[in-house]
């Protein structure tokens, strides 16, 4: 049972820094999933975290304890690594147990707690085995049980499944998620799959270069996304992007033209590069151009019958279709410059490529950003 | 397929076979040599079948000696080169594999130019630094004990280097996950590090036995005493009979006394020295 409070955690490498003065506060019992791209600095906290790495400036506080210069074995922690790590010359046992016994805790106490942790991860057929002979499942939960036999107050894991083939890798996480709501120790869990943050986590951090971008529950992290980097990071496939720009009145769309039935009617006006424009209720917090962030299963095709009634249409061409089972993505290029964008399908709406169509969006799945610092616009919508 | 799969299993055989009368006919002679007496070897031909007293002659040189060397039973010259070569194969093996530690683990000041240092004394074995190092070994006192037969041959920057590169081998999770565990350096070294280097260790003391016990020219430098002769310059003293003929019966046999450690050793540890040599996984 442990709270863990980072505060100016700094890293520096010579010259380059690395994490860039972080504050965060992780409650006890919590799941914090540390995601971000390759070179973004989460193992990096991580390894800080578990006392692998010296910590260039701020300070990592357990329970209230400072440990910036306490040992890792000293810290209360476990780390389950990337590639595991095991022992190769210990059978599985050993290698649960090589922690208990440096620690001198008696052979009985020892027996006890692994074999515990190996029914709770149903090694116990493999205890004797050496790491070679056991496969790349096993190997995960080895790992996993040697971090839990030292029944530490904080679990540390970086990238524990991304070894793992993909079937195996969504059982593993069930099996973690159940393993947190049975342990109910902290744990923090750094990877770069956003399926794992999204589905593991209480509360995601999404890091870039070193910085925090958001930190905030899944719902947060992906309805409401903080910054540009966020929006497009969390979500697969990745948000839709549209130019648009602010004025004191409206909001304008430069790219997107006027839905299909229009057109017809009035086919000299479309084409033309005023794009669809939209009153503001109010006036903006900053004018000027702006990214318009909206998720592929936001987005949906108009015919008319059960869609909602959108308050933005416009026309596009469908390009590719992607099939997916239960959902139906595809691909479409709107505008005069035919730009891509791809919404996602819940139900088969029998298109196929070439097919033109009008698409539409609501508002308040809209997602506002600056496109030079990339963080959040409150543009006021009106439902009109 | 057929026909061409037959010649070559009978030309690698015939090949086989032809390199193992190249390398077995002279044991062959050396074993008939050593069971006939001497008057017999003094006689032309030399006899190609073996005689009646080979245990005869075995024992007689193992307990009393051969030739010049005759009030020395050969049995302590194997007892002398058995000792050398141990110290040399462990003593060779604790010093490289706690240096090569040291520098793939600890980040001391200095450490790749220690590390070269090291490396540099590749070029120069005992055969060019012999009178200094005789200077430096009269000097300790130790002419005429087993300490100065094996001690300048201890130093070795080849299994030093041979055990950086077995520990670079090692993943860093392995050191970290250790610590995590709450293994100090020591621990993990004892823990870790020398069971997974296991193969290596025992590939390198098959090299280094053979290494200590055919060393020649240092044990013939440092010892005059014949209670510290060692077996090889052993023989070659029996050799050189001023008076007499050479008693090929007892040279002969004390030279198949001579072949039996070494070959031991390497049969013993043929499964460890192969594992060892060829094995890469970690």
């Amino acid at each position: 049972m442990a709270e863990l409070t980072l505060t100016q955690i700094t890293k520096k490498f010579g010259s380059t820094q690395v994490i860039h003065a972080m504050d965060i506060h992780i409650q006890d019992g919590e799941f914090l999933v540390v995601v971000g791209p390759s070179g973004c600095g989460k193992s990096t906290l991580l390894r800080m975290i578990a006392g692998l790495e010296q910590i260039s400036d701020g300070r990592i506080r357990i329970n209230g304890q400072t440990v910036n210069n306490i040992e890792p074995k000293d810290r209360d922690i476990a780390m389950v690594f990337q590639n595991y790590a095991l022992y190769p010359h210990m059978s599985v046992f050993n290698n649960m147990a090589y922690g208990l016994k440096l620690r001198k805790i008696s052979k009985a106490k020892i027996k006890d707690r692994v074999d515990h942790a190996a029914r709770l991860l149903q090694l116990d057929e493999l205890l004797l085995r050496k790491p070679r002979e056991l496969s790349g499942g096993q190997r995960q939960r080895v790992a996993m049980g040697r971090a839990i036999v030292r029944k530490p107050s904080v679990f540390l894991f970086d990238e524990p499944l991304s070894n793992l083939d993909a079937k195996l890798r969504s059982s593993m996480r069930v099996e973690l998620k159940k393993l947190h709501a049975a342990l109910k120790t902290t744990m923090i869990y750094v990877t770069h799959d956003q399926v794992e943050a999204m589905t593991l986590a209480d509360r995601i951090l999404v890091m870039n270069q070193g910085r925090i971008e958001q930190l905030g529950t899944p719902e947060q992290v992906f309805f409401h996304p903080e910054t540009l980097f966020t929006a497009r990071f969390i979500g697969s496939p990745e948000i839709n992007l549209l130019a648009c720009n602010l004025t004191r009145t409206l909001l304008l769309f430069p790219d997107l033209e006027e839905p299909h039935q229009k057109r017809g009617q009035d086919r000299k006006k479309v084409g033309t590069e005023d794009g669809i424009a939209l009153g503001l209720p109010s006036e903006p917090p900053v004018t000027g151009p702006c990214v318009c962030g909206i998720r592929p299963e936001h987005l949906f095709v108009v015919d008319g019958s059960v869609a909602p009634d959108p308050d933005v249409r416009f026309f596009g061409q469908i390009d590719l279709k992607e099939s997916l089972g239960s959902d139906t993505l595809y691909h479409i290029q709107y505008g005069p410059r035919r730009q891509p964008l791809i919404i996602r399908s819940g139900k088969h709406a029998g298109l196929s490529p070439g097919d033109q169509v009008d698409l539409g969006f609501l508002w308040e799945h809209c997602h506002f950003f600056d496109p030079d610092t990339g963080n959040r616009i409150a543009v006021p919508i009106s439902r009109t | 397929m057929v026909e061409e799969k037959s010649f070559s299993y009978y030309l690698n055989h015939l090949i086989i076979i032809f390199g193992i009368l190249v390398i077995g006919f002279p044991l062959w002679i050396t074993f008939v040599a050593a069971s006939h007496d001497m008057v017999r070897m003094a006689q032309a031909p030399l006899p190609l079948w073996p005689g009646d007293r080979f245990f005869e002659n075995m024992a007689q040189a193992l307990f009393q000696g051969v030739g010049n060397a005759r009030e020395q039973p050969v049995w302590i010259m194997l007892f002398n080169s058995l000792i050398m070569a141990l110290s040399i194969a462990f003593g060779k093996i604790v010093i490289s594999v706690l240096s090569a530690f040291a520098i793939v683990y600890f980040d001391f000041r200095f450490r790749m130019f220690f590390f070269w240092m090291i490396f540099i004394t590749l070029m120069l074995p005992v055969e060019v630094r012999i009178l200094p190092t005789f200077e430096v070994v009269a000097n300790l006192g130790m002419l005429n004990t087993r300490l100065g037969l094996s001690v300048p041959l201890i130093a070795s920057a080849t299994a030093t280097f041979m055990f950086r590169q077995v520990f670079l081998t090692v993943p860093d999770e392995l050191l970290e996950a250790a610590r995590m565990d709450g293994a100090g350096p020591l621990r993990f070294f004892k823990d870790i590090l020398l069971p997974l280097s296991r193969t290596n260790i025992a590939a390198l003391f098959v090299i280094l036995f053979i290494y200590g016990w055919n060393q020649y020219l240092w044990p013939l430098l440092i010892t005059t005493d014949k209670d510290m002769y060692t077996i090889v310059m052993g023989i070659k003293q029996m050799l050189e009979a001023v008076e007499e003929a050479p008693e090929w019966h007892l040279i002969t046999a004390t030279t198949l006394l001579a072949q039996l450690p070494p070959v031991l050793v390497v049969v013993g540890m043929q499964h460890l020295f192969v594992k060892g040599l060829t094995e890469t996984e970690k």
